[in-house]
């Protein structure tokens, strides 16, 4: 194929991912050195039957001028980026100097918005893709073992959680778990407490977030370790067979290993999803004990009067940022294989 | 009795009955716990709130003390004439029609063009476009959506449908892109090779050659691109007005809205609606969805 023909194929795709992927992060970038501009105050007096009051109020026509001169904001460099919502890094320094020990210092770290959301994405996101892997390794293995015409069946409802929209998912077990619901009254009545809810305690809402988050992605991993399964080559079980190997050992030293290359799939898969998680945060109502990186740039464009741009797009980026850095190791190993290949 | 003899005389046939008797047990279990939150709800949808989010007694709701109380009746269409009528639901239903025909049409499009070329041609920069497409794979929606908004207000296209359409259609393309490309090196070269020699174009070699033969992976990616568009939330809340909205953000402004009048019902009722078109979807092409989801991992 010629660089002339590749091109006449691939211009709509490309074309499409540049003005939509690419064009919008380095919109992202120039925003996030623009802040809002500040309020024009104008002072108006306001005349009544018992005289008249100075009143100061935001100058609407002197604003929209302004706004229409420079839409993106006032200049602010990486202030934003610095500033308390997002690195903190005046705060932090501050807290480091006045805390007696290392449990003050995370917790009034944790107290800082993006820190916060820092820290449940990366647990969710490093609690949840181990714990997906293995839940789906194991419901690989076994269902592989039951009877053919169960098979069917099986694979119809696991599909379920993972192709039910997020929202509605964590929605569905929302209710659920709701006190007044089937899983929370079971709850109760399990631990003999009539006040317990899932909801009220951080660290309960967390576990509930985790617990939603391998319930929604097991399917994907139980699916594709179940087709690598199909394929482990007979001969080399049976001859593990007749060296003695019983089931344990055949999975361990047969199995396991043929299935890596697709364990590190999933694993790259689930890294990526579990990073931007966001949905799930909005259907469970967690945002007052969890929040995620995402959920904070929805915040701040959801701001009621006026979108915060600026700040929604130094959080993108530095959540741009955690994704490659999340990348490197695939990429640098893709780009190796590619040169030995060449 | 036979089958019992024979595994008390074979300890290793007889670990395998208990063993088999535990898969099965297992599987079950973990069937209760992908289904049962579906049929609940499903079934729940169909009660009043008091049964549904029953204080007294979860039982409740299979029964529906409540429902039969203020209806008359065990069941009630209560919740679905609220969404679906009161709220409008059907419009955003049928937004979302649009909006999931039009995005799977258009990436399929584009993506097949694309995915063919990448496939075809052993040049070092499709090497580097695949990669691109991974990491734009990996960018979370929302950072994208923070990139669009201030340029669509300035524009004037905010709010569309076809925006909304053609955003989702670049966010599909990495994916789009990836799986179609390990589809088309899986159809031989000689293929659309053998029609050149015999005097076709590029172009034409692909769409005599290459076409009749492209549809099961075709499906398989479309059921993809289907289920992102369908299953979106982040892009379609933030581009879409009140109006014009899509099914899963008029589920999100239900819950803000419903919660406290006490109609939370409706809000089941249009989850249940969401859910139907799924279950179908995946009772028709089970198969396919199970193909795609393995076909990047085994491939590639």
């Amino acid at each position: 194929m010629t660089h002339k023909e590749f091109m006449a194929f691939i211009w709509p795709s490309l074309l499409a991912m540049a003005l939509f992927i690419a064009v919008p992060i380095i919109s992202v970038a120039y925003q996030s050195m623009f802040v809002e501009h500040e309020q024009i105050m104008i002072e108006t007096e306001t005349c009544g039957p018992f005289g008249c009051t100075p009143e100061v109020a935001v100058d609407q026509d002197a604003m929209r001028k302004v706004r229409e001169d420079s839409p993106a904001g006032r200049f602010n460099g990486l202030d934003t980026y610095t500033n308390s919502s997002h690195l903190a890094t005046d705060e932090i320094t501050e807290i480091v100097a006045t805390s007696e020990n290392f449990g003050e210092i995370r917790d009034r770290i944790m107290n800082l918005p993006f820190y916060k959301a820092l820290i449940f994405t990366l647990s969710y996101t490093f609690i949840v893709t181990p714990l997906v892997i293995v839940f789906g390794f194991i419901i690989a293995v076994v269902v592989n073992s039951i009877p053919s015409f169960l098979k069917g069946p099986v694979i119809f409802f696991s599909l379920l959680p993972m192709i039910v929209t997020p929202l509605v998912g964590s929605l569905v077990l929302f209710w659920m778990i709701d006190s007044r619901g089937v899983v929370g009254a079971f709850l109760q009545y399990l631990f003999a407490d009539p006040s317990l809810s899932l909801k009220a305690s951080p660290t309960l809402t967390w576990v509930t977030l985790f617990v939603y988050g391998v319930w929604h992605s097991a399917p994907f991993a139980f699916v594709v370790f179940y087709a690598g399964l199909q394929t482990v080559p007979s001969d080399t079980l049976e001859s593990s067979m007749v060296d003695g190997a019983n089931r344990w050992e055949q999975i361990r030293f047969v199995v396991m290993p043929y299935l890596l290359p697709l364990a590190t799939f999933v694993a790259l898969m689930q890294l990526m999803d579990n990073f931007r998680i966001f949905e799930p945060i909005i259907g469970f109502s967690a945002s007052a004990s969890a929040t995620s990186l995402s959920y904070l740039i929805y915040t701040d464009l959801r701001e009621a009067e006026t979108p915060l741009f600026g700040s929604a797009a130094a959080t993108s980026m530095l959540t741009i940022i955690g994704v490659i850095i999340l990348l490197l190791p695939v990429l640098f190993r893709n780009a190796r294989e590619f040169n030995r290949k060449a | 009795m036979a089958l019992f003899q024979t595994s008390s005389d074979n300890p290793a046939a007889q670990k395998s009955t208990a063993l088999a008797v535990l898969s099965v047990a297992f599987v079950l279990v973990w069937l209760f716990i992908a289904a049962f939150p579906f049929l609940w709800t499903a079934w729940g949808s169909f009660k009043a709130e008091g049964d549904f989010f029953s204080r007294a007694d979860w039982m409740n709701a299979i029964a529906g003390p409540a429902t039969t109380a203020q209806t008359g009746g065990a069941f009630t269409l209560d919740g679905y004439r609220g969404a679906w009528i009161e709220k409008e639901f059907w419009r955003a239903a049928m937004n979302t029609g649009i909006v999931t025909l039009c995005v799977t049409m258009i990436s399929l499009t584009l993506g097949t063009l694309g995915g063919y070329a990448l496939a075809r041609s052993g040049f070092r920069y499709t090497f580097w476009i695949l990669i691109a497409a991974l990491v734009f794979r990996a960018m979370p929606h929302v950072t994208l959506v923070s990139g669009y908004l201030l340029p669509f207000f300035q524009l004037n296209i905010w709010g569309y449908l076809p925006t909304t359409i053609i955003v989702l259609v670049a966010i599909n393309q990495p994916f789009t892109l990836w799986m179609l490309h390990s589809f088309f090196l899986s159809i031989p070269k000689d293929l659309d090779e053998a029609a050149m020699v015999d005097g076709c174009t590029r172009f034409q070699a692909f769409r005599l050659a290459i076409i009749p033969v492209m549809w099961p992976g075709v499906v398989t990616t479309g059921l993809f691109s289907f289920l992102l568009a369908y299953n979106d939330f982040t892009t379609t809340s933030m581009l879409l007005t009140e109006t014009n909205a899509t099914m899963i953000p008029k589920i999100n402004s239900f819950l803000g809205s419903t919660q406290e009048e006490g109609k939370v019902m409706y809000a089941v009722a249009a989850v249940v609606s969401a859910i139907i078109p799924l279950f179908v979807l995946i009772m028709f092409f089970q198969r396919q969805i199970v193909s795609g989801l393995t076909a990047g991992a085994v491939k590639g």
